[in-house]
């Protein structure tokens, strides 16, 4: 188990390493002129120039790629003298239109980013299991059917409708909760919950409809298994057949999915970050996207790609804790 | 003789959107404490699905079941849901056919069988554990102690039926239906899991209700024979008139398709004509008829016209044939 475990990190980091290419290079091949873009509002072609070489644009694209990568492990200076702007290892850009190293403004952001995504999580996946669970129990019946239609509207709803028409109803016209502004949940709990319960709601509803789709699904077909059968030969009263054999072996996509989704979530949920103005990463990515600002463009990619490829692995391991048939001997 | 399990005119239909399948209609038979019944039929004949009804595995929602299983002079199908599955796996236990899929593949086998000891009685883990090693200790596995920790992928066909069979009596049953115990084993490992299934009974008593199409495994441990067809008993006889007196003719065809080595004969096996029935859309008169070699024997096309009612032929020889009805000896 360990050296499986050390030879998934391995390529894991391999993987990384592929991935930072990929982006950088795309990146470089889009016809935008950073130089250009970083110049502000007076600009000559002689400013253009020196920022041309201040951010190293002049060099090819394969110099450039190993300057970032060295200044992902030791830290790079850009430009010489006294207005040159040291950015720190690890070093993943620094941003001249917010005056900040990238990695900074991520890690400024994602505060907001995980308490969303956690939040969501914890609603969707618990109640969309709970909710398959009971659908699949009364399959065919009313109960089932409406259930099923219910997630199927929320599964085929833009979350933007449903988060337009929650802050109408609940925030404008109802009033009952505050118009949204993110604290820190350390300094003021209460505004925080006030702010993040409607974001959560709408997430939650959204991935819920899957949820209880595919725990039905798997409950349906480990119901119909032999060994569901003899633990009811066993004597095992219903809720513990339910629970502890059919809903244990249909865990496995259910894991595969949540774990994907969780990591999609980090990346920052970009129309719900902005709806609800979230100063989170999706909306750092959105503001990058105006600017535009190519280097937030890349940390951020960056940065959503590592969660996805950790959450990766991160279920592969699960698959050995929940399987023991697929435990490497 | 006082039956110890008594089954009465038990029907068992399932609603579909297609029709009605009619699984089981009219099954009645009775097994004395201890002794052994074989059920034979091929598939669809409704035997397991009798068993599951004696187990109360059926779920009443989808199944429509009539008739009365006594077991111990109790009916079984007069209890609410609860009652019954208290006597699942304390009082009557069950066997499968299949001993991978049978077993949960997530959990080790040996809190498999601890977790059939808690359910019934108030004991430790570690007392339920300790049970556990004792009970694949009892069916012959090697080193029990390590192998309780196995995963049931970790084990062998026959050590995986060892298993199922140690699961099915470690809280001493009374009542143990084993549906094809031995089918999806190989043929040498089936001989030992007969032969640990007629020791364990010999040791604890158990009345069994063996459910087979090998007619070898019959005549190796049943005392009596129920044969089904179509959901019916057709023929219910002692072993001995079963394999040397049958009066059914699907019982003969039965037989007669069994290969044989002994004989110098080297002909063809004789195997029954045509396919089992749709049980949605039973043949009418005798289930049999399309089947039936001796149709011609019975006049007035009787066969088609009128089902046949299951008759003493003998000493606890019952058989469902116009055949039989009318006296034509054979």
């Amino acid at each position: 188990m360990g050296a499986y475990v050390v030879r998934r990190v391995l390529i894991m980091i391999l993987l990384l390493l592929l991935l930072t290419l990929a982006v950088f290079v795309l990146f470089s091949l889009l016809p935008a002129d950073v130089a250009r873009l970083t110049c502000g509002k007076v600009c000559t072609d002689q400013t253009i120039e020196l920022n041309r070489a201040r951010l190293g644009l002049d060099k090819s694209v394969w110099e450039q790629y190993w300057i970032f990568l060295t200044g992902l492990a030791f830290g790079r200076t850009y430009g010489v003298g006294p207005g040159a702007v040291v950015c720190e290892a690890p070093c993943l850009g620094y941003s001249f239109t917010k005056n900040e190293p990238v990695l900074q403004l991520i890690l400024d952001r994602l505060p907001a980013t995980i308490f969303l995504a956690l939040g969501a999580f914890v609603i969707f996946l618990v109640g969309g299991v709970a909710v398959g669970v009971y659908s699949a129990l009364r399959r065919g019946r009313w109960q089932d059917k409406t259930v099923m239609g219910i997630s199927l509207i929320g599964y085929s709803l833009p979350s933007f409708f449903i988060g337009l028409v929650v802050i109408y109803f609940v925030i404008i016209r109802w009033q009952i909760l505050p118009f949204p502004q993110y604290v820190q949940p350390w300094e003021n709990p209460v505004r925080f919950l006030q702010t993040m319960i409607l974001p959560w709601l709408v997430l939650a509803i959204l991935y819920a409809a899957f949820y209880t789709r595919l725990t039905r699904s798997q409950m349906l077909e480990t119901l119909n298994e032999d060994y569901i059968r003899t633990a009811r030969a066993k004597g095992l009263p219903e809720r513990v057949v339910v629970r502890k054999h059919a809903l244990r072996a249909g865990l496995t996509p259910i894991v595969t999915a949540a774990g994907l989704d969780f990591a999609g979530l980090l990346g920052g949920a970009i129309i719900l970050e902005t709806i609800f103005s979230l100063p989170g990463l999706g909306s750092l990515a959105v503001s990058a996207v105006l600017d535009p600002d190519l280097a937030i463009l890349v940390g951020v990619t960056l940065i959503t790609a590592v969660f996805i490829i950790v959450a990766n692995l991160i279920v592969d391991l699960l698959y050995a804790v929940i399987d023991p048939r697929v435990r490497p001997s | 003789m006082t039956a110890f399990l008594e089954v009465s005119d038990l029907a068992v239909s399932f609603p579909t959107e297609d029709g009605v399948v009619k699984a089981v209609a009219g099954s009645s038979f009775a097994v004395s404490q201890g002794s052994t019944l074989a059920i034979v039929g091929e598939s669809g004949s409704g035997k397991s699905v009798t068993a599951q009804a004696i187990m109360g595995l059926l779920n009443r929602d989808f199944a429509d079941v009539t008739g009365s299983i006594a077991l111990d002079g109790t009916d079984l199908l007069a209890l609410d849901d609860d009652e019954v599955r208290r006597m699942r796996g304390s009082v009557m236990a069950m066997i499968f056919q299949d001993p991978l899929s049978s077993l949960h593949p997530f959990y080790r086998i040996g809190d498999q069988l601890a977790e059939a000891v808690r359910v019934h009685n108030k004991v430790s883990k570690s007392e339920a554990h300790a049970r556990a090693v004792d009970a694949l200790h009892r069916v012959g596995i090697p080193s029990p102690d390590k192998r309780v920790n196995d995963y049931p992928h970790q084990l062998s066909g026959g050590m995986r039926q060892r298993v199922m069979i140690a699961m099915a009596l470690i809280n001493s049953p009374s009542l143990l239906i084993a549906d094809e115990p031995t089918t999806a084993l190989d043929v040498t490992v089936q001989a030992q899991i007969i032969e640990l299934m007629s020791e364990l009974q010999r040791e604890t008593g158990t009345t069994l209700i063996i459910i087979t199409h090998d007619l070898g495994v019959v005549a190796d441990m049943a005392e009596e024979v129920c044969v089904m067809y179509g959901g019916r008993v057709v023929e219910y006889a002692a072993v001995r008139d079963i394999y040397y007196a049958p009066q059914h003719p699907y019982t003969q065809g039965l037989l007669a398709s069994v290969p044989r080595l002994a004989t110098d004969r080297v002909d063809r096996l004789d195997p029954i004509p045509g396919n089992p029935p749709s049980l949605i859309n039973l043949p009418s008169g005798c289930v049999f008829h399309p089947r039936c070699s001796q149709r011609a024997e019975v006049p007035d096309g009787l066969c088609v016209s009128q089902e046949p009612a299951l008759l003493s032929v003998g000493v606890d020889h019952l058989v469902r044939c116009h055949l039989a009805e009318q006296g034509v000896t054979r």
